[in-house]
């Protein structure tokens, strides 16, 4: 148990310093070409260089349940142009309960071939380190379910996960569409688990294909709407779409010039293993061109 | 060594020169993506619209007056301003990750040609050599 206190004693002072950073560079803010989803990744990678910064809010009232607000914040950058590593913090706050840092994720994606296709196939590789008490739903896999969110911080912060976790992302583009697909596999490492698996899709269009001459805010190629579709397909020990959670739910974003993107979306829990709906909403600002050699040409 | 060989050497080491001077992506370029025309060529509300989207995604990397920045080529260069409109559209789609350029395949199609109308209307620059910019794009 030792092991786990760590966690515990550096809760409250992580949570604060996740804040205190989100409030340090919301003032630097650059458009980002980044996708509206919140669980499916596309093919996009950072651009060299860049640095973008997310702050990643969910909340919701799961029955027989507290309401909770998880707040991520995801740090983005681009290493090469086929190299996107990230770094997430997260933490939650419950009502009538505490507020907690609930632990970190190291991701990085790869993009193995050059140019575009067809389909356009990413690797993802995570390792995450994150408590029960975590809210933050990333991602869905093996029998996740809205018991999870039953339990108290005090339960969910004493153990904490140390995971692998692997994605097969499949992205394409016509027509101004955006059509995802993931794939994703989880492996805890603290015990001998089985496998997870998991699914995440999505479609997204920017609302005008065509930019205007004149600088505007709330014109149409600024926003960008879809939806998105993700939830658990079990485990090595019983696959399927049983026994486990699912989400839909419409996105939209707005990419405001020389500023963030917003991004909002309600997702609805199709079955009685999900929460009645979660509310998503995402600020992301990038900043451009930093720690890069510029060694391209 | 007879003349024969002399003339093949001289136009070899032409075409290599050449080659060596043309920017590696243009020869990755198909036939028919070179031979694409911009639906929006010389239209001044296009051009207008590709500066816009040229300021929030391309000055980062080529600077507010493409004249590059470190090594990012100036687009104002003669390679790129005699490329062809397909051809430039083509790198805007796929990029060229190997040297640092990202592919805008998540631009839509008609944001990529007005992008492509604008580079091509700025013409040959003063300064095909990249050249170190002070003003930045960060903010």
């Amino acid at each position: 148990m030792t092991i786990f206190q760590p966690v515990a004693v550096v809760g409250r002072a992580s949570a604060r310093m996740v804040l205190l950073l989100t409030a340090l560079f919301i003032p630097i803010v650059c458009l980002a070409q980044e996708p509206l989803y919140f669980v499916t990744y596309s093919d996009y990678m950072e651009e060299p260089g860049n640095l973008d910064f997310t702050l990643k809010s969910l909340s919701g009232a799961p029955k027989y349940g507290n309401p909770f607000l998880s707040q991520t914040l995801e740090l983005e950058y681009g290493v090469k142009g086929w190299w996107t590593t990230e770094v997430y913090l997260a933490g939650q706050h419950t009502s009538n309960d505490s507020t907690i840092f609930t632990g970190w994720r190291w991701e990085n994606r790869f993009r193995p071939l050059p140019g575009e296709h067809f389909i356009n196939p990413v690797f993802y590789v995570e390792y995450e380190n994150v408590s029960f008490a975590d809210k933050s739903l990333l991602e869905i896999t093996g029998h996740d379910s809205v018991s999870d969110l039953l339990l108290t911080n005090a339960q969910g912060r004493s153990e904490v996960e140390r995971s692998l976790e692997m994605k097969l992302i499949l992205s394409s583009k016509a027509r101004g569409w955006d059509i995802s697909e993931n794939f994703i596999t989880e492996k805890d490492l603290n015990e001998s688990e089985p496998w997870e698996f998991g699914y995440a899709m999505g479609v997204s269009r920017p609302l005008a294909m065509a930019a205007r001459g004149k600088a505007c805010v709330f014109c149409p190629e600024n926003f960008a709407a879809g939806a998105e579709l993700y939830g658990g397909l079990g485990t090595t020990d019983g696959f399927g779409l049983r026994a486990t959670s699912h989400y839909l739910g419409p996105t939209i974003q707005l990419r405001i010039p020389y500023g963030p993107n917003i991004t909002f979306s309600p997702n609805v829990g199709l079955n009685a293993n999900s929460a009645g709906v979660l509310y998503r909403f995402d600020v992301s600002y990038e900043v451009q061109q930093i720690f890069h050699s510029r060694g391209a040409k | 060594m007879s003349w024969q060989t002399c003339c093949c050497g001289i136009v070899l080491g032409v075409a290599i020169t050449c080659g060596a001077a043309e920017p590696s992506w243009i020869r990755k370029v198909p036939e028919a993506d070179r031979v694409r025309t911009n639906p929006y060529d010389g239209q001044a509300e296009a051009i207008a619209a590709g500066s816009r989207l040229y300021a929030n995604y391309c000055a980062q990397c080529h600077g507010s007056e493409a004249l590059g920045r470190g090594k990012r080529p100036s687009l104002r260069s003669p390679e790129v301003q005699q490329a062809t409109d397909g051809e430039i559209f083509w790198l805007l789609r796929n990029g060229n990750r190997r040297r640092g350029m990202p592919s805008w395949n998540s631009l839509p199609e008609p944001s990529r040609w007005q992008i492509v109308a604008y580079i091509k209307s700025l013409g040959d620059g003063p300064a095909s050599k990249p050249v170190r910019e002070t003003e930045g794009t960060q903010r």
